[in-house]
């Protein structure tokens, strides 16, 4: 081995002893560090991980959905807007949507109900999704009762239960036939609640959307790219929030390491005064130090973020989902996909280990720097 | 603001890079104010001492400011989509005046920090601290600019504003920004590859002739500057159209993602190390008559100049085998 290399591993060789020589107060100090990256780790994967889901969610949205305005307010559209719409170059496809909202007393929560032209769907019959049959605690061959505009219960039979692996968009799901879903709102004829556009070239969606409310001026296009754009933007914000709230976490824990890193024991000071005067220099203690601030950053990182990872993606984050997933009776269930890149532990070892070597290096100077003799008279 | 976890990991960086700065130019100032090496006063030996604390200090706040300054693209990259007309982090650069800047100071200021830190080496070598003097006027002159990179990218970063949905109009278009230069233009490749090519090989002969004769250390050093500016903009101008394998596209940062094999992490880095190592040998030989330092230096500066040369052709070697590899032909 090369005498500069020899010289390192001699230098971390005893920085490691000397660690393990003061066990008890570096294990408080790597446990609250420890801490600390976990917390921040645990938010930035699972912000990371929504962050996802939203996107494989809306990979199958459609391009373009385009709502009608009535006095501010989402209202039904014509039909007639199909054709018009169609016409219009670079439309690949419209499809008039027809769904509504229905919130059941029983349970207290809200249902989606969509249409379906599915011809798989018997008559009377309904799809419903997991989070649906788990609330009302039915099963397949069940019937259930809906209470229509008019107060009137109509039963409907369970045809099937949508499979589990499509629980995130189907949690809160009932599919039925346009009909059922018009006699079940009192929804008029020739009217749907909007319209989904796909395009076949996604760049000229802002040409056609343009044309859309050249069209029809009370309408409202909205691009999948905003919608996505938006959630980006929500859970940004959310998992900006916790950071900045964690913040003072951050901040008294760089105090705490400060403190521990300046009150240097007398015996400390004794055992950097020999080696001094056996003749290390301040360049070797400070590298001493150095490599003992790495040992503890490097422990702390990697256990924090181990931990942190199998709190979001084993345990689905139970400490703060409710926080920043938002707040739901029928929440679908479902475990993140576990994901790690680079630039979130990058950017997570900006926000712990800067911090924390920043706060040691004057009082690492400060150790290297003291006068062999007094240090040993002391 | 955005609140995003890799901005205010930014945030956090300049800040602490600052802070460390500011600390070390403070330092420094009290150094070139009161240094004597001939005294044996109490307080030389304590400017002496925090001589360490300085040198500690800039190490530190280079590591950080050369690891934010990739933070920072791959930041801007990752808010693309926030933004309506921006498709990489060249479009969200462009989003208010203070993108292109930051950028622009981050590199200086990395380039200024690594040749202190060649400088101080030097100054370590010396028995009689031969380089204090231009080593704390270097760093006087190196803080404010931090000062103000910090201060840029406050601004650049303050300043975005997610278009995110709005409750009247669900579109933007219309009434959505123009002129984002999403699409960069190179300069023409006719032109720049022969200018590469002859930026490279003048490199390697003044190279030669430094090792050999040791002459010419200040052409030299310009010349490993001149690579650097050429380099990139031969990046820009053809060869990231091998890389993408597209005709039109000279983005300088998608370079960086993961479909490009992270490509240009090694490419920038060999720029940015090379130009440094270039640029001190240049700034040693500024000081070659200084007496504690005649023996150091030759070694040092034909080490450094090895180093540029090396890191030059491994960046012209992966271009190349890039090219060579790439389906598409200009």
């Amino acid at each position: 081995m090369r005498p500069p290399l020899q010289r390192y591993r001699n230098i971390l060789d005893f920085a490691l002893s000397s660690l393990l020589r003061r066990k008890g107060r570096n294990l408080a100090l790597i446990s609250v560090y420890t801490l600390v990256v976990f917390v921040i780790a645990s938010l930035v994967f699972f912000v990371q991980a929504l962050k996802r889901e939203a996107h494989e969610l809306l990979a199958q949205a459609p391009d373009m959905v385009v709502q009608r305005m009535v006095a501010g307010r989402h209202d039904p559209v014509p039909l007639a807007q199909v054709e018009a719409i169609r016409s219009i170059r670079g439309v690949d496809g419209v499809q008039a949507r027809l769904w509504g909202y229905y919130y059941d007393p029983v349970f207290g929560g809200n249902l989606t109900v969509l249409a379906t032209e599915d011809p798989a769907l018997a008559p009377d019959a309904i799809w419903i999704g997991q989070g649906v049959a788990r609330s009302m605690r039915v099963r397949e061959g069940d019937l259930i009762p809906l209470r229509g505009y008019d107060g009137q219960s109509t039963l409907f039979s369970i045809q099937k239960v949508l499979p589990e692996s499509s629980e995130l968009v189907s949690s809160d799901l009932v599919l039925m036939a346009p009909k059922d879903v018009r006699a079940l709102f009192h929804f008029p004829e020739g009217l749907a609640t909007d319209l989904a556009i796909q395009a076949g070239n996604p760049r000229e969606l802002p040409t056609i959307a343009t044309k859309i409310v050249e069209l029809y001026p009370d309408s409202r296009p909205i691009l999948k790219s905003e919608i996505l754009r938006t959630y980006e933007a929500v859970f940004d914000w959310r998992g900006g929030l916790m950071v900045v709230v964690l913040g003072s976490a951050v901040l008294s824990f760089i105090i705490f390491a400060w403190d521990k890193a300046t009150g240097l024991s007398a015996e400390e000071r004794k055992e950097i005064g020999v080696l001094k005067s056996l003749g290390w220099e301040s360049s070797d203690v400070l590298l001493l130090k150095f490599w003992e601030g790495t040992v503890i950053s490097v422990t702390a990182f990697l256990s924090g973020v181990l931990l942190a990872y199998a709190h979001v993606f084993f345990f689905s984050a139970s400490l703060f989902e409710h926080a920043l997933k938002g707040w739901s009776v029928l929440f679908p269930r479902f475990r993140l996909i576990p994901a790690l890149d680079g630039y979130q532990l990058t950017v997570l070892f900006f926000l712990t280990v800067l911090p924390y070597t920043a706060a040691t290096l004057v009082p690492s100077w400060r150790a290297a720097t003291v006068d062999p003799d007094a240090a040993m008279r002391s | 603001m955005i609140q995003h976890p890799g901005i205010l990991a930014l945030l956090v960086a300049s800040g602490i890079v600052s802070l460390l700065l500011a600390a070390a130019g403070w330092q420094g100032f009290r150094i070139l104010l009161g240094w004597d090496l001939h005294s044996g006063s109490e307080v030389q030996l304590d400017l002496e001492r925090r001589t360490y604390l300085v040198s500690t200090l800039v190490a530190n706040a280079l590591l950080i400011q050369i690891l934010s300054l990739f933070l920072f693209i791959f930041t801007a990259d990752g808010l693309h989509n926030q933004f309506v007309g921006a498709m990489c982090a060249a479009g969200s650069l462009a989003v208010n005046a203070y993108g292109y800047p930051t950028l622009l100071m981050k590199v200086a200021t990395c380039l200024l920090a690594g040749v202190w830190l060649v400088l101080h080496r030097a100054d370590t070598q010396g028995y009689d601290y031969p380089l204090i003097r231009p080593k704390y006027l270097l760093l006087l002159v190196l803080v404010p600019l931090v000062l103000t990179e910090t201060w840029l990218q406050l601004s650049y970063l303050t300043g975005l504003k997610a278009d995110v949905m709005t409750s009247c109009c669900g579109s933007l278009f219309g009434q959505g920004r123009q002129g984002f230069a999403a699409e960069l233009a190179g300069l023409p490749p006719r032109l720049m590859q022969p200018v590469f090519a002859g930026t490279f090989a003048v490199l390697v002969a003044t190279g030669f002739l430094l090792l050999r004769f040791r002459r010419g250390a200040g052409l030299f050093s310009a010349l490993s500057l001149a690579f650097l500016l050429v380099a990139v903009a031969s990046l820009i101008s053809f060869f990231c159209l091998y890389i993408y394998e597209l005709p039109t596209h000279h983005c300088p940062f998608c370079l960086l993602q993961r479909e490009y094999g992270f490509v240009g992490y090694p490419l920038y880095a060999t720029l940015l190390g090379g130009a440094i190592a270039g640029l001190g040998v240049g700034a040693l030989n500024l000081f070659r008559s200084r007496e504690s330092l005649t023996t150091v230096l030759p070694p040092l500066q034909a080490h450094l100049a090895w180093t540029t040369l090396i890191l030059a052709a491994l960046f012209t070697l992966i271009v190349g085998v890039w090219m060579a590899l790439s389906p598409l032909r200009l």
